[in-house]
């Protein structure tokens, strides 16, 4: 954990210290704009001063620096919606800066669908604090009780005066103290004396403003992470082993004399090539000749892997959900319902390998980086390189996607080890096997579902145990270079830690169990598929199986899964999505599968119903399954979505759209390949993604608002219900159950085959 | 032995020293030219992030040596519109509000412009196979149809 002092730089050290750079990404100017007009003297980048959080320009126009990131989601212009709203000027005049490490406190980074529900706390309170000083001092200037002014678009009024925020305090600081909750990451909040605004009162907040950065990415002038360069900077590519777990024992530099001006760089196993022009970086480490130590078969066959996980030995387990007696309950039972379900290794398979540009010098470094956190990634930047953090700047910049701890987080380490052992600025972009093969893994697992029925059919006892790798046997963010292949490659001791994760307790079920099993790495170093969180970490993988198997249970029990669903479902909340989702999609009331077509083309619908930190969801996807081809095509979605109250109903729509897609790809495609030595998916030809001939006609996204809810996060809640919904509708259109995802054409068809025979 | 290779981006003339014949073409826009819209994906022409039209066609530039380049019209997104002279699928990607990470757009954008211009009223299913091949990773691809279904009202 960081220390408040970890905050002590201020922008004024970083202006002087940054002025020597130059670097030709506009963004990075913008940035400078804003704080060099802020000017001199400004109070410490500390959660406990106001100025940390917002700032009024000369020009009237409002800076807010957030301590997390956009990747696409409409966060930032929430963000910028949430402050207006509470300091009562428009939004055209609030820019939000984010993840900078000399602008932001460290908020945590895109961390746990939290953009909103944590990290716009502050950001509110702030701008509520700001408000109130400024009517004081409205009040003060113009004698005029402050309880008789009103504000409008940063003009204060009343008494038939009026002065303006840039007039007040334009290009000054607050200097004014806010209490911190001395929390570090996503929950970093301050306390302030302001009142906030009630939602009955709000007008910016909930209407549906349009996203800052999808021009630039549109008309191709967006600033990336890959198009960071800085004088005399180097290309680099770090050369991975093919065998997962060999080290380079003999590294023939001649092999690459004639490309020019690469370079060989090597601290004991971490191995990479250097070159001033890119393409020679490529090609040097194509061609550069390594001989590698023998593979050890780390691997079980890939057809082996749930046999591994249910006889892997247990090293972490909990029961996070435990009402009743469940085993004597079970021994009571008229009737058991089992199954058990299966979920692979998944790749964050980003749109392009990871990139960073680190520039370290003898007593300070910067760090440009697009993985999610980049005040962690500056902690680990830090450590690697024995500075004080205060002397590391870590800079996000939009990157080629994330969805949680893919290959970037790599790519920062080894941008940063690079610099330091050359002495010169280092770019690092991996090559699409960096990004597939290499990145830290989603985990499998296999989940154990079982059920007691009484005489009547009703559900008196449930469990449901996930058994699989560690969701945090890589950290899920990069404040320790244990954590990053490099750093293995370096020789330090890896820091896993054992964590997996259970259905929400969703159904009231008299008695009931959740539980999980962690099992170790089958390689605890170096290894291609360790594993870390990827997009809802371990909540599609284990709401495949349980949202399946209380799909079965409906089925077992002669009910519609819709009813079944609400007979259970314990929170008001839940049963309206569950109905809001129905009734937008027309769902048909039966028994799953008993409406079977005959011929080649064979449809069904399917629900699930999950809920993630608050945000409940209800999906019903409507598919066609092709008995010849095997291939599912999931025409439909409709899905129902209460996540509070609702900032941005544009934005928050296409968030859930993206959700769906995603996890339709993971749902009938995605499973990494691997044999005993290595990760065989290596490209999108050994990992196939969805194509947009897979996409659905249609997503009906059906928003639920609840003003008086506080909000709960959508950057991930939806994509946990899809893998089920798909898999119930296959039921329906089958009467076969498909447990093992994804569900390829190749499964499906053996499916198919098998329930025929 | 360095060669040095003539070809047009968005209407300018441009030259590129090249020392290996096996250069692809996106690294003399990307670090040669500092044209640098075209993204590299995946380096195997199998995500389309690095699409620049060559003589109006879509070409992988990621895969596409620079040496055969020479004498051809390359187009990059810039070249296909601006801010103040858009591309009608440009006007209809922002207006949908079509990318998340925007990493893959460039691709989406190219093929579907060059696919438009040979058949402007092509079907939902005309187009989902004409930008086969592409990828979108944070699943924007019901917004990206939107989009060109947009475009074409605009074209038509």
């Amino acid at each position: 954990m960081n220390s408040p002092k970890d905050f002590s730089l201020s922008r004024r050290d970083f202006l002087r210290a940054s002025g020597a750079l130059i670097v030709s990404v506009s963004m990075t100017g913008l940035v400078t704009d804003a704080l060099a007009q802020i000017g001199p003297n400004k109070p410490p980048l500390v959660p406990g001063e106001l100025d940390s959080w917002v700032a009024v320009l000369k020009d009237g126009s409002v800076s807010a620096f957030f301590g997390k990131i956009d990747m696409g989601h409409c966060l930032d212009v929430a963000i910028a919606q949430i402050v207006a709203e509470e300091l009562d000027v428009g939004f055209e005049r609030v820019t939000v800066f984010q993840g900078d490490t000399a602008t932001s406190c460290n908020q945590g980074g895109a961390s746990g669908s939290f953009g909103i529900s944590a990290g716009a706390k502050p950001l509110r309170n702030a701008a509520a604090e700001a408000r109130r000083i400024l009517v004081a001092g409205a009040s003060r200037q113009l004698n005029v009780p402050a309880e008789q002014l009103t504000v409008s678009d940063g003009v204060v009024s009343g008494g038939g005066k009026r002065v303006s925020y840039a007039e007040l305090i334009g290009g000054k600081f607050f200097n004014s103290k806010v209490e911190w909750n001395k929390e570090i990451g996503n929950f970093m909040d301050i306390k302030v004396q302001a009142k906030l605004k009630s939602p009955s009162e709000y007008k910016v907040v909930g209407k549906s403003f349009r996203r800052r950065d999808v021009p630039g990415k549109v008309f191709g002038t967006s600033d990336w992470i890959t198009e960071i360069s800085l004088p005399g900077m180097l290309h680099a590519r770090v050369i991975r082993p093919v065998i997962a777990g060999s080290v380079p024992l003999k590294v023939d530099a001649d092999s690459i004399r004639k490309i020019p001006g690469a370079k060989v760089v090597r601290e004991k196993n971490f191995l990479a090539v250097v070159a001033p022009k890119e393409w020679d970086a490529v090609r040097a480490a194509r061609e550069l000749k390594v001989e590698w130590s023998a593979g050890t078969n780390p691997f079980p066959a890939m057809e082996k892997l749930y046999d591994h996980i249910r006889a892997a030995k247990v090293v972490k387990a909990e029961t996070e959900t435990n009402k009743g007696d469940v085993e004597a309950v079970f021994k009571t039972a008229a009737r058991i319902v089992e199954a058990e379900y299966h979920w692979p290794f998944q790749s964050h398979a980003s749109m392009g390998p990871g990139c960073a540009v680190a520039d370290v010098k003898k007593d300070s470094a910067t760090l440009w980086t697009g993985s999610q956190k980049p005040h962690y990634a500056r902690d680990g930047i830090a450590k690697l390189l024995d500075l004080p953090p205060d002397k590391v700047r870590g800079i996000w910049v939009m990157g080629p996607g994330s969805y949680g701890r893919n290959d970037g987080g790599d790519a920062a380490i080894d941008a940063a080890l690079l610099s330091k052992l050359t002495g010169k600025p280092v770019r690092v972009q991996g090559s699409r096997a960096d990004a597939t093969a290499w990145d830290p893994k989603g985990p499998a697992s296999v989940h154990r579902a079982r059920a007691a029925l009484d005489g009547t059919g009703k559900v008196i006892a449930y469990e449901y145990i996930s058994k699989g790798f560690s969701r945090i046997d890589t950290a899920n963010n990069e404040a320790d270079p244990r954590d990053s292949l490099a750093g293995h490659e370096l020789g330090m001791a890896p820091n896993p830690a054992m964590g997996f994760g259970t259905p929400e307790d969703n159904y009231a079920f008299a008695s009931r169990r959740l539980g999980w099993e962690a099992i170790a790495p089958l390689l605890n170093r170096s290894s291609p598929l360790r594993t870390a969180h990827l997009r809802d970490p371990v909540g599609p993988d284990i709401h495949f199986g349980s949202e399946q198997f209380i799909d079965e249970l409906a089925v077992a029990t002669g009910e519609d899964a819709v009813a079944f669903r609400l007979k259970y479902a314990s929170k008001p909340r839940a049963a309206a999505a569950i109905k809001a989702a129905a009734e937008k999609a027309g769902w048909q009331t039966r028994v799953s599968g008993t409406a079977k077509s005959s011929g080649e083309i064979q449809s069904g619908r399917g629900i699930s119903y999950t809920e993630r930190r608050g945000t409940v969801v209800a999906t019903i996807a409507e598919i066609e399954v092709n008995r010849r081809t095997g291939r599912i095509w999931a025409k439909k979605f409709t899905v129902a979505h209460d996540c509070g109250i609702i900032i941005n109903p544009q934005g928050l729509t296409q968030c859930i759209e993206g959700n769906v897609i995603h996890g339709l790809s993971r749902t009938i495609l995605e499973e990494v390949r691997f044999d005993n030595n290595s990760v065989t998916s290596v490209d999108w030809a050994s990992y196939p993604i969805v194509e947009i001939k897979d996409a659905p006609e249609t997503i009906d996204v059906v928003l639920i608002n609840h003003p008086e809810i506080a909000p709960s996060g959508a950057g991930e809640p939806s994509i946990r219900s899809i893998p089920a919904a798909i898999a119930n509708a296959f039921f329906d259109a089958t009467g076969v159950r498909l447990r093992t995802a994804p569900l390829t054409p190749a499964r499906v068809l053996a499916a198919l085959a098998g329930a025929k025979a | 032995m360095a060669t040095t290779v003539k070809f047009t981006v968005d209407g300018k003339s441009r030259s590129v020293k090249v020392d290996d014949p096996a250069m692809p073409l996106l690294y003399a826009l990307r670090d040669d030219l500092q044209m640098k819209a075209p993204h590299f994906g995946c380096g195997v022409a199998q995500c389309g992030a690095c699409t620049v039209l060559v003589d109006g066609e879509p070409v992988r530039s990621c895969v596409m040596p620079v040496t055969a380049m020479k004498g051809k019209q390359i187009t990059t997104i810039h070249g296909l519109g601006t801010p103040e002279k858009p591309h009608p699928l440009q006007t209809a990607f922002v207006e949908e509000q079509v990318p998340q990470c925007g990493y893959c757009i460039n691709g989406w954008v190219m093929t579907a412009a060059s696919f438009l211009k040979k058949k402007p009223k092509a079907s939902d299913a005309e187009i989902r196979e004409a930008l086969d091949g592409l990828k979108c990773r944070c699943g924007t691809h019901v917004s990206i149809m939107r989009a060109i279904k947009r475009a074409q009202q605009q074209m038509a």
